[in-house]
């Protein structure tokens, strides 16, 4: 059940359009945030996003970047940021299909996608927070905005 | 999950200070959702009269809903020379006519200052009211608009009006029952 705080958060690379990769150990120095969420245009995943979308200037005052993380291909996932206009990258776990979430004790395997769950990994590459959401309910943000918010206090 | 800050002074409040029912609404002008709850949140009021009180907070998901913010903008504009529920209300009832030019328009037909208005229309005090909104809604735990807290904690059920009403009488019965 998802891996926890304290925990190395395991590395990947990913890409986020058809030619760009993002791979976690560029981001140190950064905090970062990752949604895992099971499929692009799903109800729920439609309210979830944008909500994060809107908080990305409050995210960027604590250093923190936020990715959204699927099981959906680049293309898919082009269409469903442009519709919903999210401005921030959408990272295909495709091929292998969900090693990412596997790696992080989150997919569901006899689903073919992963839990609705959030990570705030610290400058470190440690795992600061995790937090697993049924998958019908938008977990929301406070939970993020309240784990940078502890990792500023101490300086992690 | 519950309400950060508590309703205060900065907020828009309608009904009976002393009700034993708060209800706070996160909600963006241009979302459909909202435009429904809009006439469930009149019906409870109607229903349950001086034991609610109705507090509503901007929540604009700007990026999805490209009229959302100046919405916005235009009610807490219409709040600075007290007309913020009128505007509220106009709002909710022309969803598909949020363009600057109609909130304009809304404003004029309410007879505001209208030199006033579009000054505070584009006021940095009012874009930092409505961002400060929406952070204490991220904060406290919203998660989709609209998102509703009763008496400080987020109320996570059907606000269909039928059910909304049923929901929160019981609460205002339990309020008014002796111990």
């Amino acid at each position: 059940m998802a891996l926890e705080a304290g925990k190395q958060a395991p590395h990947f690379t990913l890409n986020s359009t058809p030619d760009q990769k993002v791979s976690l150990t560029e981001l140190r120095g950064r905090r970062v945030i990752l949604a895992f969420y099971p499929a692009d245009w799903s109800p729920v995943c439609s309210d979830q996003l944008p909500i994060y979308s809107e908080l990305l200037p409050e995210f960027r005052r604590y250093g923190a970047e936020i990715m959204g993380i699927s099981v959906d291909g680049v293309w898919c996932h082009a269409a469903f940021a442009k519709h919903r206009n999210l401005r921030f990258p959408l990272l295909a776990d495709f091929e292998p299909k969900g090693e990412v979430a596997r790696a992080y004790e989150v997919y569901r395997k006899k689903d073919g996608f992963s839990e609705r769950a959030l990570f705030v990994i610290d400058r470190e590459g440690i795992i600061r927070w995790s937090y697993v959401s049924p998958i019908g309910i938008n977990p929301g943000a406070d939970g993020i905005l309240e784990a940078l918010e502890s990792m500023e206090a101490k300086k992690s | 999950m519950s309400l950060k800050p508590p309703v205060g002074p900065q907020d828009h409040v309608q009904g009976n200070p002393e009700a034993p029912i708060e209800l706070v609404e996160y909600g963006d002008f241009e979302c459909p959702f909202c435009g429904q709850a809009y006439y469930s949140v009149k019906a409870l009021q109607a229903a349950l009269g001086d034991d609610l009180r109705f507090a509503f907070r901007n929540f604009p998901l700007a990026q999805a809903h490209p009229h959302a913010l100046p919405a916005a903008q235009a009610a807490e504009a219409a709040g600075l020379q007290g007309r913020f529920w009128e505007m509220h209300d106009v709002l909710f009832e022309h969803q598909d006519m949020l363009d600057q030019p109609n909130l304009f328009g809304f404003a004029a037909a309410l007879g505001l200052d209208m030199e006033r208005f579009g000054r505070d229309f584009a006021s940095p005090e009012v874009a930092a009211k409505i961002r400060a909104d929406f952070l204490s809604g991220a904060r406290s735990g919203v998660n989709g608009t609209p998102t509703f807290f009763v008496n400080g904690e987020r109320y996570d059920g059907s606000w269909a009006p039928q059910d909304f009403i049923a929901a929160l009488s019981s609460l205002a019965g339990g309020v008014a029952v002796p111990p």
